[in-house]
């Protein structure tokens, strides 16, 4: 049903749609908003069948999800930035068990210093956690991507992520469709564990492996992964089906044809840079872009096919991996391994740091004319970081540089 | 007194004090009052075959614990584990000695894993499938004291066992934070001029436990397993968060015979170093008295973890202190009664 809804909210919704058993949460910002609906709706009784936990911690909220997901029930939660590092080792752990429990990453930085505005540094630190990573541009394709990562995650026994944009998202208030949930029933079949804790038939999980075969069990989560790269397109398609939108996949080309700059972008920034595009298409610019859904696993082949003719590719991304750059761009070179074209990295966003299309126009120009650095920090402040580095330089003893650089920008100072 | 001195006493009441260690002979007793490791029905939660050393307490407490629990809930259970010894030795892949449903996810986490399953069971109207979550001092009081908190404070339908071996055994005897004082650990060796542990505030977490007022608190060791499994049994017949601490003397940490584990258990009760005691929403409703007090220097000299204190020069004050501490827990938990204080 098309609503005017809080993107938090919708997601919250279409979740309750999904029959989930249990749902455990511990409050992040920009995550409450998802967990405070879903606990509404299981404590007026219009979401039955599921208990709603509310535990001490993001590393109790993961865990709680392991032993519902192993004892056979459909588990889910939402966490985001301090969280999800917080929650790490279970991250881990739930995806080496082969557990598909789906989680809302409300993606938002990482401190020091702390930080609670939009960017990719929670979710890209989990990357290699052996979690699916889907990233939602909208929240209507938030909303869908819970329901296909249900699907998804049970049809592999592996945990899925649907990262959406903190605040840009979770916050904005727009028409989304949220599903009635008999269209999700008509999707979504009841979740059929590979293994389950059953005094009935006793297994063992979680024992211990060693060298002896360890390599094997790891080769295996690779491959099961990997797997999700012929999963992820069948399910959006089966989705298409019923729902009638077209939403998800691995990759989401736009105006590519005949393109000899492409961007690569993950998330809401998608839609302004399309924007961006399609003013230097209309201006003859030869542009075009591609929206990453599915992180991981890395769609090497879908993303090589759409670079293999194009002159140059800009990676923008809301992350940064210190001491070598870009993290999306590391992956996007893979793809493009044995093509001629250069690649640029460009580290946007963080923080929630605006990403305007003036500065987007700017950035397309210097790539259109080859004259980037190879990584570029999007609209850097170079005066205010070399004052700076120069009283690092002068003086051993110079204190934060978050505290000195907010002092030289004035906010401190304003405030005292 | 042997059986045929026991049955020839006529009518008189029979005594069951045997071999001088308390113990009661199952035959004697009608079978619905033997204990369950006397039966040859019982579940073997955790069966032979496992890793364990010689002589390790917290194996013996675990069988005894999970077979109770198992005959209490007719079956319908799963246990979740915390990493450590327990979990080490039981699975070494692909073999495993659990009978059970049972789950290992991480060192610090089996609270809250519990709390999971228990949701799950709770969600899909299997509500009579109970959960035992398990683990060391190390994951109880340490890395898991906040899941276990969390758990108790929502009052989660979980019984939880800490298996108290007093140090971080599975990674080579390291102090946690439920090593006594004076007690050689690798992290607190028995050089300088206090060898030993330091005398802290301890972290007495049955007391803590306690504290949440959660329905049911109880003390055990392995010395009295009939105790062990009354108290399974016992916490099993409640709904909400349970804590059970066992105390499991451990031959390789504690430097002492692996034929001495039970003897060194109960010689801690009876000096009173560790307290039995059962407690609900807060309060203490019964301690197993002292039936032959000792002094902890009888229980100190049982294990090479407390030898610096006798040589090369014996330390009074250390000993001292230890018994002080003894002393408290008698006078708190009432476990001696009044005309048989000396000892």
């Amino acid at each position: 049903m098309l609503r005017q809804v809080e993107g938090s909210k919708a997601v919250a919704d279409t979740v309750a749609c999904c029959r989930p058993e249990v749902i455990c949460a511990y409050p992040i910002s920009p995550q409450t908003h998802i967990v405070e609906g879903l606990s509404a709706l299981v404590k007026s009784g219009e979401l039955t069948g599921c208990e709603f936990v509310n535990v001490e911690s993001e590393f109790a909220a993961m865990s709680v999800a392991i032993g519902a997901s192993a004892a056979g029930a459909r588990a889910y939660t939402a966490t985001a930035s301090q969280g999800l590092l917080y929650m790490s080792e279970a991250v881990y752990n739930a995806a080496g068990l082969g557990l598909p429990i789906v989680m809302t990453v409300a993606n938002r930085a990482l401190g020091a210093p702390i930080n609670i505005w939009n960017d990719h540094s929670d979710s890209m630190s989990q990357s290699d956690s052996g979690w699916i990573q889907l990233h939602a541009e909208t929240n209507q394709e938030a909303v869908d991507l819970h329901i296909q990562a249900f699907r998804i995650a049970e049809e592999l026994s592996l945990p899925v992520m649907v990262c959406m944009d903190g605040f840009i998202l979770t916050h904005a208030v727009e028409r989304v469709d949220v599903p009635e949930r008999e269209q999700v029933d008509a999707f979504l079949p009841s979740f059929e564990p590979r293994q389950v804790l059953d005094p009935a038939a006793p297994i063992s999980i979680g024992a211990m492996v060693g060298p002896e075969a360890f390599t094997e069990v790891r080769y295996l989560a690779h491959a099961n992964q990997m797997r999700a790269l012929e999963v992820i397109p069948q399910v959006a398609a089966d989705f298409a089906e019923v729902f009638g939108r077209d939403s998800g996949g691995l990759v989401r080309p736009y105006r590519c044809e005949d393109a000899e700059t492409i961007i690569v972008a993950l998330g809401s920034v998608l839609g302004t840079i399309k924007d961006v595009v399609d003013e230097q298409r209309e201006r003859g610019v030869h542009i075009g872009v591609l929206g990453i859904t599915s992180f991981r696993p890395f769609p090497l082949a879908a993303v090589r096919e759409v670079l293999k003719n194009v002159r140059r590719v800009v990676v923008l991304e809301k992350a940064l991996a210190v001491g070598i750059g870009g993290i999306v761009a590391a992956n996007v070179r893979t793809s493009r391994a044995g093509l001629e074209l250069k690649c640029y990295t460009v580290i946007a966003g963080l923080g929630g740091r605006a990403i305007t299309k003036a500065s987007l126009h700017r950035l397309f120009d210097q790539a259109g004319a080859d004259e980037l650095e190879s990584l570029t920090f999007l609209d850097l402040d170079h005066d205010l970081v070399n004052r700076e580095l120069d009283r690092e330089r002068r003086t051993h003893r110079s204190g934060s540089p978050a505290e000195n650089v907010l002092r030289d920008v004035g906010i401190v100072a304003a405030r005292l | 007194m042997n059986r045929e001195c026991a049955m020839s006493a006529g009518p008189s009441p029979l005594k069951f004090y045997q071999v001088g260690s308390f113990a009661v002979g199952n035959r004697l007793l009608d079978p619905d009052q033997r204990s369950v490791q006397s039966d040859t029905e019982r579940s073997n939660s955790l069966t032979s075959g496992h890793r364990a050393c010689t002589g390790c307490g917290e194996a013996l407490g675990a069988r005894v614990a999970l077979d109770a629990a198992m005959r209490a809930t007719k079956g319908q259970l799963v246990a979740v584990n915390a990493t450590g010894c327990l979990e080490v030795f039981s699975t070494p892949y692909p073999e495993t000695s659990w009978r059970i449903p049972w789950l290992h996810s991480l060192f610090g986490n089996a609270p809250a894993v519990a709390t999971g399953v228990a949701a799950a069971m709770k969600a899909k109207g299997r509500a009579d499938v109970r959960v035992v979550s398990q683990g060391g001092d190390g994951a109880t009081v340490d890395i898991g004291f906040g899941a276990l908190s969390g758990m108790f404070e929502r009052n989660d339908d979980v019984l939880y066992i800490c298996y108290d071996n007093e140090a971080y055994m599975n990674t080579g005897v390291q102090r946690s934070g439920a090593t006594p004082p004076a007690a050689r650990t690798m992290t607190t060796q028995t050089v300088g001029p206090e060898p030993g542990n330091a005398f802290g505030q301890g972290k007495n977490m049955p007391r803590i436990a306690m504290a949440h007022e959660i329905p049911y608190v109880a003390t055990a060791t392995v010395a009295d397993v009939r105790d062990l499994e009354a108290k399974v049994t016992r916490a099993m017949s409640i709904r909400g968060a349970r804590y059970l601490h066992v105390l499991v003397p451990c031959p390789l940490g504690w430097g002492s015979p692996s034929c001495d584990t039970l003897k060194i258990a109960r010689l801690a009760t009876q000096s009173g170093l560790f307290p039995v005691f059962e407690a609900e929403r807060g309060e203490v409703v019964a301690s197993t008295p002292i039936r032959h007090r000792v002094s902890v220097e009888e229980y100190l000299h049982t294990q090479k973890r407390y030898a610096h204190l006798f040589s090369p020069q014996r330390r009074d004050d250390t000993i001292n202190q230890l018994q002080a501490m003894a002393d408290r827990n008698i006078e708190r938990y009432g476990l001696l009664p009044k005309q048989d204080e000396a000892f």
